[in-house]
């Protein structure tokens, strides 16, 4: 499956605006929302005709037998994740708890056992021969990175390996970017033109670098700052990075997104800019696909 | 008055103007410390520009194999609960990216052929801008395990008021940043998204049992708001709103305060405040300290 991920470091910067409009555009038949800590590209995609749900299972996490304990505190000193509290008996704070068991082989009187853990939904959703692939994961949760894997594995599994899927990244740089970036094409950056999204599009660049994995930048709402627009542009083509265009600021796309509308839809300026990017995106990939 | 209090400022889905508030609640105050939790992405230094008043390095411990010492026993493989360890041949291989450092594997090996050797993480730095106290972390890149980071960040104990913006999300990150708070501002933008991310983030901080309100950002007269249907039926207590403003945007995307430059958004910013010191005061009267 060739794959060409959204992202964008800065939080709230168009990833599902343009990652929707993309799967409209190119009537993807693979596709995923990365984002498992905040997931919206569901809102976007309208209903579908299956649904096939599964528990996501983390690690099995610690639990303390009040009745076998008898509060010698081994298990707090050598918890690093700061799991355990003493007060008012020794019990496991379930969303510290990392499942590394070094409490139970500490523990002097095998008070401590280790229970299943959900952590999460894993979602395949399906409408003719298009697949969805989504999750979501139980508040305050850990192991994202782990669940971002899972929503690529079954998306996968589930289509042709020609197939051109399109993934709907998180922002960041840590650990459910890092497992999105696995294997992907094309990394393609959404940025946005303020001294918060270039500095984080910097970062995020050279993450995706780091992993060898090639990068293209677009600006959008690049009316919102011309002169931090054009910034991006040029350190782009210092860097030797494919600028691929920018969109503009449109109110109308915050009211159609708000509909469940995707930016290709509506027929504006925004609209038009998103078409021509994609279509110099997908020459980007061919020309990845064949190097 | 001031009195101490932590105030957490998160969001769920990024780009909702968590820096924007934290920023500007921390500057209007008398004294403040700012803390940037958002430790991947950090944004708070390119707004108030700080001197920097110290950078330490924060480090993790791996464990690192001496393989003249291992007989290749498979206790530690056996025991890793991430499979961060593998015997290959008569070779042992630690993966550092899937490495928890939890300890555990050098607690058990019986030949003492696994040390833990600290390794850099990132950077937490501290610095002042005007009377706010200014800290941040950096996560180094291709690092993925920000938590020990942001633990690192929260070490320091203070007085007055302290302002955590936090990173994006609902998860162990958000969490780890939030723990410590009284309050918990949440942002929402008036889109179907944040209204979503709004829920999630709602969700999280009823869990964690923390007081909060939602401030509703960039409203538009008359606009539909999914952010403000979802506090009105859910009985979320909506603390304001803070309009559209294009000068405010441009602002922004300079790296400019706004209460430091119009009078006007000081005087927002300084209300505000004000009214989250009250609803937190009536949240622990209400509440006491759990």
């Amino acid at each position: 499956m060739h794959q060409i991920l959204i992202l964008s470091g800065k939080g709230g910067t168009g990833k599902t605006t343009v990652a929707s409009a993309f799967i409209h555009l190119s009537q993807a038949k693979a596709y995923a929302d990365c984002d498992v800590d905040a997931p919206n590209l569901h809102l976007v995609m309208g209903s579908f005709e299956t649904e096939q749900k599964q528990d996501y299972m983390g690690l099995k996490k610690a639990f303390i037998d009040p009745e076998l304990c008898i509060g010698c505190d081994a298990c707090r000193q050598v918890c690093r994740f700061d799991a355990i509290e003493a007060e008012p008996q020794y019990h496991v704070i379930n969303i510290a708890c990392e499942g590394c068991r070094a409490c139970a082989y500490a523990c002097p009187q095998d008070a401590i056992s280790f229970v299943d853990s959900k952590v999460g939904d894993l979602r395949l959703l399906q409408r003719g021969d298009e697949h969805f692939s989504t999750a979501t994961l139980i508040m305050g949760s850990g192991t994202t990175g782990k669940l971002v894997t899972q929503v690529k594995n079954q998306l996968k599994q589930a289509v042709d390996p020609n197939e051109v899927a399109i993934l709907d990244g998180s922002p960041g740089i840590g650990c459910p970017v890092i497992a999105s970036l696995s294997g992907v094409n094309l990394a393609l950056m959404v940025a946005e033109p303020s001294v918060s999204g270039i500095s984080d599009l910097k970062r995020v660049i050279a993450s995706a670098r780091q992993l060898q994995v090639p990068v293209a930048v677009i600006v959008n709402k690049y009316d919102m700052h011309e002169q931090k627009s054009a910034d991006i542009e040029v350190f782009c083509f210092k860097e030797g990075i494919p600028f691929l265009g920018k969109i503009p600021y449109d109110r109308e796309a915050v009211h159609s997104l708000n509909q469940g509308l995707t930016l290709d839809q509506i027929s504006s300026n925004g609209a038009e800019a998103v078409k021509s990017i994609y279509s110099r995106t997908l020459d980007l990939v061919k020309e990845t696909m064949k190097g | 008055m001031a009195t101490d209090l932590t105030v957490a400022v998160l969001s769920g889905k990024g780009g909702t103007g968590k820096t924007l508030l934290s920023v500007n609640l921390a500057a209007v105050a008398q004294k403040a410390t700012y803390i940037d939790c958002d430790v991947e992405e950090p944004n708070g230094h390119l707004f108030f520009k700080p001197t920097i008043l110290s950078e330490r390095v924060v480090t993790i411990p791996k464990p690192v194999v001496e393989q003249s010492l291992c007989d290749g026993c498979r206790i530690c493989t056996a025991a890793c609960a991430f499979n961060a360890l593998a015997l290959i041949g008569k070779q042992l291989l630690v993966f550092n990216e899937v490495c928890h450092s939890c300890g555990l594997c050098t607690t058990l090996c019986p030949k003492k052929a696994l040390t833990e050797v600290e390794q850099p993480l990132g950077v937490v730095r501290e610095g002042q801008h005007g009377t706010v106290s200014f800290e941040d972390g950096i996560l180094d890149i291709g690092q993925s395990e920000a938590v020990p980071l942001i633990k690192a960040l929260l070490r320091n104990k203070h007085k007055d008021l302290v302002v955590i913006d936090s990173p994006p999300g609902s998860g162990c990150l958000v969490s780890e940043a939030i723990s410590g708070a009284d309050f918990c501002l949440l942002v929402a933008e008036p889109t179907r998204f944040g209204a979503h991310n709004l829920a999630m983030v709602h969700e999280l901080v009823q869990i964690l049992g923390k007081p909060c309100a939602v401030l509703l950002n960039k409203t538009v007269e008359g606009a539909e708001n999914p952010s403000e249907e979802y506090a009105r039926s859910h009985g979320l207590s909506i603390m304001g709103s803070l309009p559209y403003d294009r000068t405010l945007a441009t602002l922004t995307s300079e790296g400019l305060i706004a209460s430091e430059e119009l009078d006007h958004y000081h005087a927002f910013f300084s209300g505000l405040l004000e009214t989250i010191r009250k609803e937190a005061a009536d949240a622990s009267d209400t509440h006491p300290q759990r």
